[in-house]
C-alpha cells in the first residue's frame, strides 16, 4: 500500500498500469537514497519525490507544514519555476511523512553558533548535523528553514523532472533535444509540435535521472522574486480548505479531553457518572494525564466534561508565578551557567572605566493560542492507522502512533493537514497522542477530538519566563563593555524531552537573539543560565529571539540616551554586518526618523538579527486621551534572496502583530499550579482597531536565502518599548508593557 | 428531537438538542465545516454566520433559537467558482494566512457592507474588531473591505 495512498486513490488511477501511483521525479544528493514514499515501501530508488504527474496534471509535494506563511505556495513555485509550469496548472500537496523529507537547514541553526558565523568549528559542527537530522528522518516545519532547505533540492528536482520530460519527446519525435523547449507544462519542437507533460510521464519515468541539471539563471526566472497567489486562498475565503477539525468519516464520533492543569502531573481519580448520562455520551477513556469523552457531537463532550469532577496530583513545579520569577532570578548563579558562547575583549575589567550602566529586564510565560484550538482525527483498525493533524513534525506522528497502537510504521498514514495556526505549538504531540490513544480504545470507529479554547490555553508548551542583567559602560557614544546575563528554561531539553529524546550539552535558544547579534563592542559577553526544568516550554515564534530581542533592544536604546547619541546613529556606529546597516538605514529613511512630530507623537527603534535576517523596526505613537496608540509601523528586512515578496511581506506584519499582541498584554500567571488565563477574555491578542498601517521593505543584500516566519517578530516588543520612552520617558523593563502604561 | 432550520436557502433537520450552539449543529450535525469553533464565549468571531443577513456569534446562538430566521453560512456567501464580492476581494488581497479566522471576517465583512456600503476606517475597525486573527492579517483586511465596498458599489 502506498503511503501517499489518499492521492493514488483519488486520481492516479487512470488505465494504464505504467502510470498507476504516479510518476515521481526528484533529487536525492545524498550518499544513501531512502526510499521514496510515493512509490511504496521497500522500493529503494535514487530520487526524492517532490514531483507527481497524473491524468489531471502535475502536483508537486511541498512537505511542510501550511500554518499560514505560505510555505506551499512558495516550495511549489520553486519546483513550478524549473519546469516552466505555471501556478494556476499545478495542485499542490503536503505529501505523506517521510524521512526522504527531512530538513536539514532546522538542525544547522540548531548547533550552538551563530547562523553568521562561519568559522571552521562552526562549519563542521553544521555539517554534522546533516547525519542525524537524516537518520532521525526529522521531517520538521519550525526555525525559519523550510525555505532555505528546499531552495535549491526543490529547483532541481523541478530542473530533473524537466530534463527527462524534455528527453522522453525527443525520443517521441526522433528529435535532438537540445532544439526542443519547455512552455506552459508542455515540451515544445521548433516546427510547433507539442506534448504535454502528462503524455510524456510515463516515457519519461523510465528514462535515468541525469546527475545534474543546469537550474535557470535568476534573470531567467519568471515566476519566483514575483508575488504568487497563494494556491490556499480560494479554498481559505470559501470555507472549503480543510483543517484537521473538517474530517469527516462515516461512523465517526466526537470528544474532547480533560487533564491535570497541574501541568505534567497525575490524574489521580475521577467520577464521570454525571456525565456518562448525558445525552449523546458514548465513553469515558483514560488518556495521558487525564480522560477523553466521546460523545456523538462535539458539544455533547464539552458539556460532559465540564460534569466530570477530577482528583489531581499537584504540581512538580513552584505553583504561583512569584515563586516562578524567584526561581528564575536564582539562576544567575555558577551551578547553573549554561553557556558563554560570546566572550569578547576583558568585560570585567572594560566595565571599570566609562559611564556605567545596569539594568534588570524580565518576561512572563506566553501561550501560543493559534486560533485553531488543538484537534486531531484518527482511525485504528487492526492493520492500519490515519491521523489527520495540522502537525510541524509529521515523522513524529508515525512514531507515537506506532507506540501507541503497535503498529508498524509502515501500516501508518499521517495525513498533514492545514493548519489553523502553528506558531510552534504543533511541533508538539499531546493532542495527537491523545487522540491516538481514544482511537486504539475504540478500533473500527474514527475518532474527531477536539480541545476547548480553555484546555487550549491551559496546556501548553509556553515561551519560557525569562530574565536578564546587562551591566555595561559607554565612553565617547559607544558602548565599551556589555556584560548581558539571561536565565531561561530549556526550550530544546523541554520539547525534545516530551518527544523521547535527549541532546545534551548548552541550549542556544537561552542566549539566541542575545549572543549573535552584529554589534562590535570591543569588549562583550553573553552567559545563558539555565533555569531548572518545571512548567513546560516550547519553541514560540522566535524562540529564544523572542525575549532576548527585548533584553537586547531595550538595553541598546537605554545606553544610547546614556551616550547622548540617537538610537539609530548609535547602532549604526557599532555594526560592520553590511545586510544589517542597508536594514537600519532603510528603516530610517521609510520612517523619517530624526524628523520633528506633531506633540503628542513619538517614535521608537529596535534592531534584530534573527535565523540570519536583518531586521530593523520603527513604530511610531501618540498619547490620546484614551490611552497609547499606535499610528504607524515600518519594518526593512533582509531575505537574502527573495522569492515571493507578497507572501514575505505578509509574514513581517503577521510576526510584528504577534509580537505586539505579546508586548501590550501577553501574560500567562499560574496560581495553585494552575494557569490562570483561559479565553480570549483574558488572553486578548491585539485587535484590528489596535493595529496600524505596516509598511514593509524586503532588502536583498545578505549572504545566503533565509526563511522569514519568525524574524518579524523579535524588533516587535522592544521597538515599542522604546517608542513609549520617546513618548513619555517611562522606562519599562518588564513585559507586557500594558501591566505599566494604559494602551488606547 | 429534530429541529429544522433553513441553512444557505436550504431547509435542514438536525437532530441535535436545543440548546445546542449553532455552530455545533452546524459543524457536527450538518458537516458544514467553513465555520470554525475558536473560543466558544463569543471573544474571537471564528463562528461568525449571518442570520437574516446579520452577522452573528453562531457559538453564542442556541439551535432553538434560530426558529424561521434564513442562515447564511460562508459556504451560501460564495462558492470557489462563483465568489462574493467579499471573497473576491479577499483573493485581491490576498488576505488569509492560515485561513482559520478568515470564514468569520468575511462573514462580519460582507454584514457590515449590506449595513454600511462605504465604511470608513473608523466604521471598519468597529465592525471588525470583534474578529480575532492571530496571524496578523489587520491591514489586509482593511484594503480588502474598502476594496470590496468599492466592487459592490459598481454592481
Amino acid at each position: 500500500m502506498s503511503r501517499l495512498g489518499t492521492i493514488a486513490r483519488r486520481s492516479f488511477l487512470i488505465g494504464s498500469a505504467a502510470i498507476a501511483g504516479g510518476v515521481a521525479f526528484g533529487w536525492y544528493a545524498y550518499r544513501k537514497p531512502i526510499a521514496n514514499p510515493l512509490l511504496g515501501e521497500g522500493e529503494a530508488v535514487a530520487l526524492t519525490p517532490y514531483v507527481m504527474i497524473d491524468a489531471t496534471g502535475v502536483t508537486i509535494i511541498a512537505p511542510r507544514a501550511e500554518m499560514g506563511q505560505g510555505v506551499h505556495t512558495t516550495l511549489a513555485a520553486l519546483v513550478a519555476e524549473e519546469m516552466d509550469l505555471p501556478m494556476d496548472q499545478i495542485k499542490v500537496h503536503h505529501g505523506p511523512a517521510s524521512a526522504a523529507y527531512f530538513n536539514a537547514a532546522v538542525l544547522e541553526e540548531g548547533v550552538p553558533f551563530a547562523p553568521s558565523d562561519t568559522s571552521w568549528l562552526a562549519e563542521t559542527m553544521r555539517g554534522a548535523m546533516h547525519v542525524p537530522a537524516k537518520f532521525l528522518g526529522f521531517q520538521i516545519t519550525g526555525g525559519s528553514s523550510s525555505t532555505p532547505d528546499a531552495y535549491l533540492k526543490m529547483r532541481q528536482a523541478g530542473a530533473m523532472a524537466r530534463a527527462v520530460l524534455v528527453k522522453a519527446a525527443a525520443a517521441r519525435w526522433g528529435a535532438d533535444e537540445t532544439t526542443l523547449k519547455t512552455e506552459s507544462g508542455a515540451v515544445e519542437a521548433p516546427d510547433g509540435n507539442r506534448l504535454t507533460y502528462i503524455d510524456l510521464a510515463v516515457a519519461a519515468a523510465a528514462i535515468e535521472l541525469p546527475d545534474d541539471a543546469p537550474l535557470k539563471a535568476r534573470a531567467d526566472w519568471t515566476q519566483l522574486g514575483r508575488s504568487q497567489p497563494r494556491t490556499d486562498m480560494v479554498g481559505k475565503v470559501t470555507g472549503t480548505a480543510q483543517y484537521a477539525g473538517d474530517v469527516r468519516l462515516a461512523g465517526q464520533l466526537f470528544a474532547t479531553v480533560r487533564t491535570n492543569p497541574n501541568l505534567g502531573a497525575a490524574m489521580t481519580g475521577y467520577d464521570a457518572t454525571a456525565a456518562l448520562a448525558m445525552p449523546g455520551v458514548k465513553h469515558v477513556l483514560a488518556v495521558d494525564g487525564g480522560v477523553a469523552v466521546v460523545a456523538t457531537s462535539t458539544w455533547a463532550a464539552f458539556q460532559a466534561a465540564d460534569a466530570i469532577v477530577f482528583d489531581w496530583a499537584a504540581a512538580s513545579y513552584p505553583a504561583n508565578t512569584a515563586d516562578q520569577a524567584a526561581q528564575v532570578a536564582a539562576s544567575f548563579a555558577p551551578d547553573f551557567q549554561d553557556s558563554q558562547s560570546r566572550d569578547e575583549g576583558d568585560v570585567t575589567e572594560a566595565l571599570k572605566t566609562g559611564t556605567a550602566f545596569s539594568a534588570e529586564y524580565s518576561v512572563p510565560y506566553l501561550a501560543h493560542a493559534t486560533m485553531e484550538p488543538m484537534v486531531a482525527v484518527a482511525h485504528v483498525v487492526d492493520d492500519k492507522v490515519d491521523v489527520w493533524a495540522g502537525n510541524q513534525l509529521p515523522t513524529q506522528v508515525v512514531v507515537e502512533a506506532a507506540k501507541i497502537t503497535g503498529l508498524l510504521p509502515e501500516q501508518i498514514d499521517v495525513h498533514t493537514t492545514l493548519m489553523g495556526g502553528g506558531f510552534g505549538r504543533r511541533a508538539e504531540m499531546d493532542f495527537i497522542r491523545q487522540t491516538l490513544q481514544v482511537a486504539n480504545q475504540l478500533r473500527g470507529t474514527p475518532v474527531l477530538l477536539q480541545w476547548s479554547r480553555e484546555e487550549d490555553m491551559t496546556h501548553d508548551a509556553y515561551r519560557p519566563m525569562a530574565m536578564a542583567r546587562v551591566n555595561a559602560t559607554v565612553q565617547d557614544g559607544m558602548v565599551q563593555a556589555m556584560d548581558l546575563q539571561v536565565a531561561c528554561g530549556s526550550v530544546i531539553s523541554s520539547q525534545t524531552g516530551r518527544l523521547g529524546y535527549s541532546i545534551p550539552g548548552p541550549d542556544a535558544t537561552i542566549v539566541q537573539g542575545a549572543k549573535d547579534q552584529p554589534y562590535t563592542f570591543p569588549n562583550y559577553r553573553v552567559t545563558g543560565y539555565r533555569v531548572p526544568a518545571g512548567v513546560p516550554v516550547g519553541s514560540w515564534r522566535s524562540v529564544g529571539s523572542s525575549q532576548n530581542a527585548f533584553f537586547h533592544e531595550s538595553a541598546m536604546d537605554e545606553l544610547a540616551h546614556l551616550a547622548g547619541v540617537d538610537a539609530v546613529q548609535f547602532r549604526l556606529s557599532q555594526i560592520t554586518h553590511s545586510p544589517s546597516l542597508k536594514a537600519i538605514e532603510a528603516v530610517a529613511s521609510m520612517a523619517n526618523w530624526g524628523t520633528a512630530l506633531p506633540k503628542g507623537r513619538a517614535r521608537g527603534f529596535a534592531f534584530a538579527y534573527s535565523f540570519g535576517v536583518p531586521v530593523a523596526e520603527v513604530i511610531e505613537v501618540e498619547q490620546t486621551d484614551a490611552g497609547i496608540k499606535m499610528t504607524n509601523i515600518w519594518a526593512a528586512v533582509d531575505v537574502g534572496i527573495a522569492l515571493d515578496p507578497g507572501i514575505i511581506e505578509a509574514q513581517v506584519q503577521s510576526g510584528i502583530v504577534y509580537g505586539l499582541s505579546a508586548a501590550i498584554r501577553g501574560e500567562i500567571t499560574f496560581a495553585d499550579g494552575h494557569v490562570e488565563q483561559t479565553n480570549f477574555s483574558d488572553y486578548e491578542p491585539l485587535r484590528l482597531r489596535e493595529c496600524p498601517p505596516i509598511a514593509v521593505k524586503v532588502l536583498e543584500n545578505g549572504e545566503k536565502i533565509r526563511g522569514i516566519g519568525e524574524p518579524g517578530t523579535p524588533p516587535a516588543a522592544p521597538a515599542l518599548a522604546n517608542a513609549i520612552f520617546a513618548l513619555t520617558g517611562q522606562r519599562i523593563r518588564s513585559l507586557p508593557l500594558g501591566r505599566d502604561v494604559m494602551f488606547a | 428531537m429534530a429541529i429544522i432550520i433553513t441553512v444557505n436557502g436550504k431547509s435542514q433537520s438536525v437532530d441535535m438538542a436545543g440548546d445546542t450552539p449553532l455552530l455545533w449543529a452546524l459543524r457536527d450535525g450538518l458537516n458544514l465545516t467553513g465555520t470554525k469553533y475558536g473560543c466558544g464565549i463569543a471573544a474571537c468571531g471564528a463562528c461568525t454566520v449571518h442570520l437574516d443577513g446579520v452577522a452573528v456569534r453562531s457559538c453564542q446562538t442556541p439551535l432553538e433559537d434560530v426558529g424561521t430566521s434564513q442562515i447564511t453560512t460562508i459556504e451560501g456567501l460564495g462558492t470557489p467558482p462563483a465568489l462574493h464580492a467579499v471573497q473576491q476581494a479577499w483573493v485581491t488581497h490576498q488576505v488569509a494566512q492560515c485561513g482559520y479566522c478568515q470564514s468569520g471576517q468575511i462573514m462580519q465583512a460582507a454584514s457590515l457592507l449590506a449595513e454600511i456600503p462605504a465604511p470608513t476606517d473608523a466604521e471598519i475597525d468597529d465592525a471588525m474588531s470583534g474578529n480575532l486573527c492571530r496571524c496578523g492579517t489587520y491591514p489586509r483586511i482593511r484594503a480588502a473591505v474598502h476594496d470590496a465596498a468599492k466592487q459592490l458599489a459598481k454592481v
